[in-house]
């Protein structure tokens, strides 16, 4: 009697020489579960602040190794990079560069995170979250001065899926990912310490509609998968390009997709979570997620759709087209009626959503001996100019309170450049980026997701997305208007003065804009030798 | 190429300056004037040294070229010739003209003094730099960024209707801005698929952009300019603006930075676009022309002083863009001319109606009567920068409006006759308003209005020579405007129309 064959047991390769810095951030928010089970309370905060900060700062150290030393992928003449874990990873040029952009970004959002003066001693989060609002439980967690530090261990899974989320070279990992990265954003956002409700109602919606979301992605991804029959991008762009079986089954499952990307971007009309949790989260929660999500999504979307669905483009171009201009006009315009500064920045992100799928509906790649400007380098670009202001701009917003924490009504806003020159330019030089004013990140941003739109023959695309750049503009102009030209009305807002935590954060922020806006060469051509996706 | 960047410290002079007068103490207001001034006057030295080594008719010069951002193809280039050097001397000379005529303005103002003074030598930096700029891209990134103190000084000092100007300056501006954006996106995208991407203006002419493609860059890049310029009907914006300002900015911002629209019609539009601004001729002359006839019969209702000579402006502007889509030698130096000419006298006439206006507090026309009689200095600065506003020969206005009119004609007559009924109106406008004010018996409530002392006047002189002496003798401005407008129309591929009766045919008849 003989025993059947054994197939031959081969162990997956791992290439951790390349995916070290994944692990790193990984690790460290397990250690960082580990030191809230095993330090006193009082130990916690700075344990806590240090591990996330070294941990974050280890990675971005490791992420620009590994982008030093990337290879030509083999039978491409654009990219470089391999596919890494069996297939699950793609580690080239976009990768890393968007690695290093969301590192960076997260090292100054956990400052943000970690900031204490303003609020008298204590971080901006619930001391105890599970006290509901206004019981007498609360009022003991506040009393005895106690604090969540669980919220950096959440931070870097968050970070850990977002660097994950990019880089995902099947869909099943790319679902994981998309998981990792928004429980912890989900509870996040109920964390505020002040405000409770609002904060709680954000968490909720937050939670519900990206349920809802991940669920349309998940389908999608089903779909595609009975159409392709692989979950690999390489096998989906392979069947995609030879035009395999029913083309229903792949249009839907593309769609779906989307839908599911789309939410995580905030372009309309998948964006109505965005005001409301955005004004409700913690502020700086809300500089996370403003400028940490938008990019890990926009990476994922690129890879999906260029790598994946790329041979598909003359069918989702013309959706992405409707859906670029629905997201620009309902952002800028609607923007125009918010009277709370917050939210008013959160339809701004929806409108610069909108920017920058104006880039991706390009689709200009180029060709190898092309030396301008293409729809992937761009909107790289674009993210980090976006990223940079967003964090510094919802840094200032904590500084700006009151009585009742931070005065994020507008009429609040009034007259702040009298009373504080300094911090209201600084505001003012971050909306003059945002708006596209010469001289400042924005500018630059903007200037090359449109060349790339009109390369790849958007051009009608880029008027629209000019005549919606002045309508976004004055908005902001609104803001400065009223910081400098009104009277604050009544007692009016303090600014308060931060640690150096903030400090530094803004610092690096206002200084990151006016490089990327006077000398972007560098960052630029950083951006083109990212090249392209490898499959 | 020459190894001393001379325009790169020309533009720098002042920008550094504003720096420094931003850093003095607050309350060390007898050093903050004067180092303003003293930082424009060696500005304007500056740009004299330079003029002075200035070769007529030797193309761009000066020139300084760096790579700045080479994905875009755009550079750090730099350059003048005739037309860019002219208006560069406009602006460095009535920087501190201005500077010492608003000796006191920035002190009722909503921010410091220091803040009022950098924020106008800000101002002639960058113009500075956007006359000198021979990259399209960073013609486009200075003119943009001269919106800032334009719009801080109309918003920060002024009257009190201020903010609403400044905003309402402001959104034209970014309108015509971003449009021109798009079409600098275009630029980008027709030349990369050419080669390699660039912006230079003298790379740029030599591509050949498609008959569609150049028309609609072009629209981009007119409209832009036709705001700032202004012209009818994107004009609105200047008359608020240019009297809820302080009559300093209004200089600013009428005399230098207006004059960028139609510096950038003549630089961008003619020499990118030849086939379109040909195109575009009939309706752009047509527009011109109306501007020029609604312009003065506005001018003529009005009773705000400063209306009144915003009004004048958008008329004079429509002389200017007639002139430069005219394609003529004759017409289009005329313009360039026009452009400097108009600089001075709209600086004189707001300035010294500033002055009076800073005596009696009112704006308005008829609140005014008869102040000859008790400020006779005042009222004589004030006819002669009328009727230089009104282009009475002998003053340097007439010659230039002159040579646009007799350019204009050898191009279309109909256009001719019509806009020379502008220069009636400009004689309506300005009498009347002399008349109105200066003439007649004194009102009891002007009694109190004093004469100009002597550093109004000091402030005025340098203008009111400079109109005398360029009416008499223009050769020396002509001299060097004359050639880059010939080189200009070449690009254009038009030659001016032959005389109707050749030179040898008069010859002949001669006895």
């Amino acid at each position: 009697m003989t025993l059947p064959m054994q197939p031959e047991f081969t162990s997956p390769v791992i290439e951790y020489s390349r995916l070290y810095p994944l692990l790193i951030v990984f690790g460290v928010a397990a250690v960082g579960v580990l030191v809230e089970a095993f330090l006193p309370r009082d130990r916690r905060y700075l344990v806590q602040v240090v591990l996330a900060v070294l941990g974050l700062g280890g990675a971005l150290a490791g992420t620009i190794l590994v982008a030093a030393d990337l290879d030509v992928a083999a039978g491409d003449l654009t990219a470089r990079g391999l596919v890494a874990a069996e297939g699950a990873v793609s580690i080239d040029g976009p990768t890393v560069f968007i690695w290093g952009v969301l590192l960076a970004l997260s090292i100054l959002s956990v400052l943000l995170f970690a900031e204490r003066r303003l609020e008298g001693g204590i971080t901006a989060f619930a001391g105890q979250a599970a006290a509901l609002p206004g019981t007498e439980a609360e009022r003991q967690a506040s009393t005895r001065g106690i604090e969540h530090t669980e919220i950096f261990p959440l931070a870097m899974f968050a970070v850990g899926g977002m660097m994950l989320f990019p880089a995902a070279n099947d869909l099943l990992t790319m679902f994981v990912a998309l998981e990792v990265l928004s429980l912890p954003l989900y509870l996040l956002c109920g964390l505020a310490r002040r405000r409770r409700l609002i904060s709680q109602e954000a968490a909720v919606k937050y939670f519900l509609l990206g349920a809802f979301s991940s669920a349309f992605f998940l389908y999608g991804i089903a779909l595609v998968y009975g159409y392709a029959g692989t979950f690999t991008l390489a096998g989906i762009d392979r069947a995609v390009t030879d035009r395999v079986g029913g083309q229903n089954l792949l249009l839907a499952g593309m769609g779906l997709m989307a839908v599911g990307l789309l939410f995580k971007v905030s372009a309309a009309p998948f964006h109505a979570w965005t005001p409301d949790v955005y004004q409700g989260a913690p502020t700086a929660v809300t500089a996370f997620m403003a400028s940490c999500t938008k990019i890990a999504a926009f990476g994922a979307l690129l890879r999906v759709f260029f790598v994946g669905f790329g041979g598909a483009q003359w069918d989702w171009r013309p959706m992405m087209w409707i859906v670029a201009i629905i997201t620009m006009v309902v952002g800028s315009v609607v923007a125009l009626t918010q009277t709370d500064i917050k939210r008013m920045l959160a339809y701004s992100s929806i409108a610069h959503a909108g920017f920058l799928l104006v880039g991706f509906a390009g689709v200009f790649e180029g060709s190898s001996g092309y030396t301008g400007i293409t729809s992937l380098q761009s909107i790289l670009f674009y993210l980090t100019a976006y990223g940079f202001a967003t964090v510094g701009a919802f840094a200032i917003v904590t500084m700006v309170r009151d009585a009742g924490g931070e005065a994020t009504h507008l009429s609040r806003w009034a007259g702040l450049g009298k009373r504080s020159p300094l911090l209201a330019g600084v505001f003012a030089f971050f909306l003059l980026a945002f708006a596209g004013i010469p001289m400042t990140s924005g500018f630059i941003g903007k200037w090359s997701v449109f060349s790339a739109a009109w390369s790849g023959g958007a051009w009608p695309l880029v008027v629209v997305a000019v005549v919606m750049s002045v309508v976004a503009a004055f908005f902001y102009v609104r803001v400065i208007v009223l910081m400098f030209f009104s009277d604050p009305v009544g007692e009016g807002p303090t600014v308060a003065v931060p640690s150096a935590l903030t400090g530094i954060a803004v610092a690096v922020t206002v200084a990151a804009t006016v490089v990327l806006g006077v000398v972007p060469g560098p960052v630029l051509d950083l951006a083109q030798e990212a090249g392209s996706f490898v499959r | 190429m020459s190894s001393f960047p001379e325009l790169t410290v020309l533009a720098a002079t002042p920008l550094v300056g504003a720096v420094v007068v931003l850093l003095l103490p607050r309350r060390g207001r007898s050093v903050v004037k004067p180092m303003a001034l003293g930082i424009s006057v060696l500005t304007l030295a500056l740009a004299g040294v330079v003029a002075a080594r200035y070769e007529p008719g030797a193309g761009f010069q000066f020139s300084e070229e760096h790579d700045w951002i080479s994905v875009f193809g755009a550079h750090y280039a730099l350059g003048v010739d005739g037309i860019g050097l002219t208006l560069i001397l406009l602006t460095t000379l009535l920087t501190p003209v201005v500077m010492l005529a608003s000796w006191h303005d920035g002190e009722g103002g909503r921010w410091s003094v220091n803040t009022f003074f950098a924020w106008m030598l800000g101002l002639e930096g960058l113009a500075v730099g956007v006359f000198a700029a021979t990259d399209v891209f960073l013609f486009y990134v200075l003119f943009e960024a001269t919106l800032i103190p334009i719009y801080f000084l109309i918003g920060g000092y002024g009257g009190s209707q201020r903010s609403y100007a400044a905003v309402k300056f402001l959104l034209y501006s970014l309108l015509g801005g971003l449009l021109m954006l798009a079409s600098v996106v275009g630029l980008y995208v027709v030349s990369a698929r050419v080669g390699e991407p660039t912006y230079l203006l003298s790379e740029l002419r030599e591509i050949p952009i498609s008959e569609s493609t150049g028309r609609w860059l072009f629209l981009g890049f007119f409209i832009a300019f036709a705001i700032k310029a202004p012209m009818w009907p994107v004009h609105t914006w200047l008359p608020d603006a240019a009297s809820e300002a302080t009559p300093g900015t209004s200089v600013l911002l009428v005399s230098v930075l207006d004059k960028i629209g139609t510096f950038g019609m003549i630089r961008f539009c003619l020499q990118l676009f030849p086939e379109a601004s040909q195109w575009a001729s009939p309706v752009v002359i047509a527009l011109a022309v109306f501007s020029v006839i609604y312009g003065a019969l506005l001018a003529v209702g009005q009773n705000d002083i400063r209306r009144l000579i915003a009004y004048t402006s958008v008329s004079h502007f429509g002389f200017i863009v007639m002139g430069i889509f005219a394609f003529t030698t004759t017409s289009a130096s005329g313009s360039t001319l026009y452009m400097f000419n108009h600089g001075i006298s709209t600086a004189a006439l707001f300035l010294v109606t500033g002055f009076l206006v800073s005596r009696h507090g009112s704006k308005m026309i008829s609140d005014y009567g008869g102040v000859q009689k008790i400020a006779p200095v005042l009222a004589g600065l004030f006819l002669l920068a009328g009727l230089s506003s009104l282009s009475l020969p002998g003053l340097s206005t007439f010659v230039s409006e002159f040579l646009v009119l007799a350019g204009t004609f050898t191009h279309s007559v109909p256009a001719a006759v019509v806009a020379t009924l502008g220069i009636v109106l400009a004689a309506l406008y300005i009498l009347l308003m002399y008349q109105r004010t200066m003439t007649g018996p004194l009102r009891p409530d002007n009694a109190g209005i004093r004469d100009l002392n002597l550093r109004e006047v000091g402030a005025l002189a340098p203008l009111a020579v400079l109109i005398l002496a360029l009416g008499f003798f223009p050769r020396p401005l002509l001299d060097v405007i004359e050639p880059t407008v010939s080189e200009t129309l070449v690009y254009v591929g038009v030659t001016d129309p032959e005389p109707d009766v050749p030179v040898s045919a008069l010859d002949e008849e001669a006895p």
